[in-house]
């Protein structure tokens, strides 16, 4: 790796070229994959039930495209998930600050956290239905309650991992508390905290799927249900194509995210993982 | 004995506001029925069997999908790492549909194998294997070339040294992402059986919800709960052993 990336800084256009055959390399899993798929289907093993072949699921997505069912499907599902997720990561945060610095609060959380964090969060779910009916609010609310605990974990270690030295540094020039968490605890707990909320995004995706599912309504989960309902394996089939295309770009970006976020710090030097 | 009831006393306060609050109808108590009575609504699942009559197919289903997981995402994630070539062609994929929804899959599973344990075992398959093999993976990986060398020099065969070297130090990683598999395993467990199935324990608490039994609701819903905490601290205790020699070798 280290003897590539040397040869890399001296010719440039070399790197290019690695890059070129990287991407075809991924691209040409991917397609091999959809290509595979589409002989598959309509090589008659399976039925167009079971199977139906690629070409017709990406019609199938172009005409919802074209009537804006898409969109709105899109739209809702990336609404809640984003809600949540953003619930999630401020409250996430906000306790994990508090566990990470007050006794009571640590005292108060601790069992909490630690017997709530491996639990099946979404068995909850015919509770929430029950106290916030079907809608926006109950699926919101499902997508923050499990994506919450990761957030916490991770601040918690993280702001507990920053070094003795910075902490008394900083002290010693005089900071006040607040000083101290917003310039010193934060920024130096930031890569932690940014992996936990990495961890939170896909649990929040896959909840607000879930919680679509399960309730109904608009969005791609509920979209899902009813083809499925209806016997339309298309639409399910389209459902789960669009599901996995999102999952993927949300997942990307909020790694983009972390190496702005981050081009100050060790890591960004470094290739990052997924 | 005392200092786990001072570290778990929030869990009892909590506990016991939760039964006064309902008690004396501060919130409506079908919302949230006293611990009493859904104590008593879980010793009737249990007496009436109808408890172990749902628990023994969703662990079932939930066991089977996640040992198939480990199996193939084992292997998988060490064979990504052991033949840059496979990585090529899998590594891309994997990194594709690691980010996907699992939930997405359950009406696929279901036009595929119907709704039976089939599909869920599928489901539970499909949705645990890539953190399996993405641990699997880092772990090979970041072996010591070091330690394989020396293996070599000392003529291990390919397999002695992927058994002897390879597993062992990716070990610590696997078991993390085995770790993950195992909380998303109950998550589509119940997900699954809440969704579509005529048994289980998910459709256990569908069913009762549907009937307005919410104290039995509660009872079943705690019981899952509480199951997928059980097996992630028994899971956690068996990790340490087998990764004690790691401990005394960083020491």
């Amino acid at each position: 790796m280290s003897r590539a990336a040397n040869a890399d800084e001296r010719n440039p256009a070399g790197r290019v070229v690695r890059g070129a055959i990287w991407a075809a390399a991924h691209l040409g899993s991917i397609v091999g994959l959809l290509v595979a798929w589409e002989v598959f289907a309509r090589s008659g093993a399976v039925t167009m039930f079971m199977l139906p072949p690629f070409s017709a699921v990406a019609a199938r997505i172009w005409a919802d495209g074209v009537d804006g069912n898409l969109w709105l499907n899109v739209g809702l599902t990336l609404y809640r998930t984003f809600v949540g997720f953003l619930l999630a990561s401020v409250i996430g945060v906000g306790i994990g600050i508090a566990m990470a610095r007050t006794r009571w609060a640590r005292w108060f959380f601790d069992p909490i956290i630690s017997v709530g964090f491996p639990m099946p969060k979404v068995v909850f779910l015919p509770v929430v239905i029950l106290w916030l009916g079907v809608f926006d609010v109950s699926k919101i609310t499902m997508v923050a309650l499990e994506a919450v605990f990761p957030v916490v974990t991770a601040t918690v270690l993280g702001i507990q991992g920053v070094g003795h030295e910075l902490v008394w540094s900083a002290r010693n020039m005089g900071a006040k508390d607040r000083e101290l968490l917003w310039q010193v605890l934060l920024p130096a707990a930031f890569p932690q905290i940014m992996t936990g909320i990495q961890v939170a995004l896909p649990i929040a995706l896959i909840v607000a799927v879930f919680a679509e599912m399960a309730m109904g309504g608009f969005g791609l989960g509920g979209a899902m249900m009813q083809a499925s309902r209806f016997a339309d394996s298309r639409g399910v089939f389209a459902g789960i194509v669009e599901i996995a295309v999102i999952g993927y770009c949300v997942v990307k970006g909020l790694a983009v995210l972390r190496h702005h976020l981050l081009l100050w710090h060790q890591e960004a030097v470094s290739p990052s993982t997924v | 004995m005392s200092a786990a009831l001072i570290r778990y006393s929030p869990l009892l306060i909590l506990a016991i506001a939760w039964q006064l609050v309902s008690q004396f109808e501060f919130v409506s108590s079908t919302a949230l029925p006293p611990l009493t009575q859904i104590g008593a609504a879980w010793l009737d699942l249990l007496t009436s069997g109808d408890l172990q009559k749902n628990a023994v197919p969703s662990l079932y289903r939930g066991g089977a999908g996640l040992v198939l997981a480990i199996a193939f995402g084992t292997a998988l994630g060490i064979a990504m790492a052991w033949w840059s070539s496979v990585n090529v062609v899998l590594g891309p994929l994997v990194e594709g549909f690691y980010p996907m929804p699992k939930s997405a899959l359950i009406p696929v599973t279901v036009i595929w194998l119907g709704f039976g344990d089939g599909s869920k075992i599928l489901l539970i398959f499909l949705g645990c294997m890539l953190p399996v093999t993405i641990g699997a993976y880092n772990g090979a990986r970041s072996t010591e070339q070091v330690l394989v060398w020396s293996a070599r020099c000392m003529g291990a065969s390919r397999l002695r040294m992927m058994w002897d070297v390879v597993l062992p130090s990716a070990l610590p990683e696997l078991l993390n992402g085995i770790r993950t598999a195992l909380a998303l395993a109950f998550i589509l467990m119940v997900t699954s059986e809440l969704i579509v199935a005529r048994e289980g324990l998910g459709n256990l608490i569908g069913f009762l919800g549907a009937n307005g039994s919410y104290a039995a609701m509660y009872a079943v819903v705690l019981t899952v709960a509480f199951l997928g905490f059980a097996a992630d601290r028994i899971y956690q205790t068996l990790t340490q052993r087998v990764l004690a020699w790691r401990e005394t070798g960083l020491a």
